[in-house]
């Protein structure tokens, strides 16, 4: 059964410190709430993988500490630029950083939903990023010949940590177009999700809501947090917030300025508003 | 030069470089922190009569995809893809790209944002468009210090895809595969061949025969799309772009 919780700190409580965390690309609803209650709790260790790749919730947790290890196709800001905190992490060697393709962590998290131990996938070879990665294999096609390929392990993250629009109190969770979430989901030993609003009834039992729906056997535990994507968007709810996110950036620039950023906006407050 | 044409951006003409490039197509889609070729597909489109399907990441509404993140590479290794677009913080004469750092990567001198989908998709689709807008000896490079994803294979290697061209806001360069080299195809405004040759850090090969084309300006009417309603439709992508380049909303 999934545990329906009060509060994104509940969610955070859950997630021990060294989890290997899944988490999602900033265009599907990222916990934004669940990451700062992460920061508050003081995790450590955290490795994170970046589906497929990352922006603040990065950011937050790499600045406040919280992270040994990342995997992840880039970390970016976007339009805001560089991620600050990270780059700085890299830098002087404070997080040890796996770079990869978002092909290559789609394709090891579909290895985990099926069970089996890796997947193949085309492309790779001959780049530095398979060249630095001595966890992956180049072995040949058994079907064809001459046919080099990629053989990625399968990656079973122990935790994956996203919002959602809503949920119901079955613990299913509707997440629309964001299949990626759905992946993250099924691949990862448990899925804490923090929801807009939790809604009556069974999203399941209307067709309509259920082809775009996570289904609670999938969902360890959900909590509601309104806004709990902010600064960040959910789609056709409400929009990023740039001017927030372009006064992060400003300020990440030192660890100085992130410091005050989190005593603002994560430390001394307790949950979404 | 006419006066219309003398204030035409350096990111309007790589658009309009772009879209021509595209003509013909069926699909194209723009990866993550592409804003010009985002322009340049979405005009092409508009140039097409709406037979080019265009489909933007990171885009929500009239989406072109339902099955997540992963469908974008997907349908690319499906063949569905014609073209798509890479940059890169270093370029070299090889086209091979770096998007992850400079010197050192286990102690790097600068760290940028990381590969992205560019090892899978730079094999995959067979039209893949560089640009790279900054062009001096320290973007275009005689070797790139990280591979993300190089420019050729060996031969046994499955590669339908690779590059096709690379656009910076000096010139347009064709890459000629069997020489593994691009060769300078034309000159933007105020560009000359000597100009090139300083602001580039690899060799190229230079056109036979007499001299090397002016880049073609955008048709008037295209400036019109690309300040009207393409610049409207990138701004829900890129929206710092779209102020830059045309203002508020």
């Amino acid at each position: 059964m999934t545990a329906v919780l009060t509060s994104a700190a509940e969610i955070a409580a859950k997630i021990p410190d060294g989890a290997l965390l899944a988490l999602p690309p900033e265009y599907a609803p990222c916990s934004m709430e669940g990451i700062r209650a992460l920061v508050r709790r003081g995790a450590r260790n955290l490795r994170l993988l970046g589906v497929p790749q990352f922006g603040i919730q990065a950011e937050l947790l790499i600045g406040a500490g919280c992270v040994s290890e990342i995997e992840t196709a880039a970390v970016t800001l976007g339009e805001h630029g560089l991620a600050p905190r990270f780059t700085d992490a890299i830098k002087h060697q404070k997080i040890t950083m796996r770079d990869t393709t978002c092909p290559a962590i789609h394709a090891a998290l579909q290895a985990s939903e099926k069970g089996v131990p890796f997947m193949p996938l085309r492309g790779l070879i001959g780049s530095d990023i398979l060249a630095r990665r001595d966890d992956w294999h180049v072995a040949d096609n058994p079907f064809g010949e001459n046919d080099p390929i990629v053989y990625l392990p399968a990656i079973k993250p122990d935790a994956t940590l996203f919002h959602g629009a809503k949920g119901d109190v079955h613990g299913n969770v509707w997440i629309g177009l964001r299949r990626e979430l759905m992946v993250m989901a099924h691949a990862s030993k448990a899925a804490y999700v923090t929801v807009e609003k939790i809604v009556d009834g069974d999203l399941l039992s209307d067709p309509q809501t259920a082809a775009g729906t996570i289904p609670g056997l999938y969902i360890s535990a959900i909590a509601k947090a309104h806004k709990g994507a902010w600064p960040l968007g959910v789609p056709h709810y409400y929009e990023r917030d740039n001017e927030h996110l372009s006064h992060y950036a400003e300020l990440a620039r030192t660890q100085e300025g992130f410091d005050a950023y989190l005593d603002e906006w994560v430390t001394s407050r307790t949950a979404a508003e | 030069m006419s006066d219309v044409m003398s204030e035409v951006r350096t990111e309007e003409l790589m658009i309009a470089v772009i879209a021509r490039m595209l003509s013909g197509l069926s699909h194209v889609a723009v990866g993550a922190a592409s804003p010009i070729p985002g322009s340049a597909a979405l005009l092409a489109r508009e140039l097409s009569g709406g037979t080019l399907r265009v489909t933007l990441l990171g885009r929500t509404s009239n989406p072109t995809f339902t099955d997540g993140a992963r469908e974008l590479f997907d349908c690319a290794a499906q063949g569905r893809i014609d073209a798509f677009f890479l940059s890169g913080v270093q370029i070299d004469g090889q086209a091979n790209i770096n998007l992850v750092s400079i010197g050192d990567p286990d102690k790097p001198k600068a760290r940028f944002p990381g590969s992205f989908g560019s090892a899978y998709l730079y094999y995959i689709v067979p039209r893949v468009i560089l640009f790279r807008q900054e062009h001096t000896a320290r973007t275009l490079v005689s070797k790139v210090d990280y591979v993300s994803a190089p420019g050729v294979s060996e031969e046994n290697l499955y590669r339908p895809g690779g590059p096709h061209a690379l656009v910076t806001g000096r010139c347009l360069f064709e890459f000629i595969k069997d020489k593994e080299r691009f060769l300078l195809k034309s000159l933007h405004p105020g560009q000359t061949v000597e100009d090139i040759k300083r602001e580039t850090g690899f060799d190229f090969d230079m056109p036979e025969g007499s001299g090397v084309p002016n880049t073609e300006p955008p048709e008037p009417d295209w400036l019109k799309l690309i300040r009207g309603p393409v610049g409207e439709e990138i701004r829900e992508v890129y929206p710092e772009f779209a102020t830059r380049m045309f203002g508020s909303s």
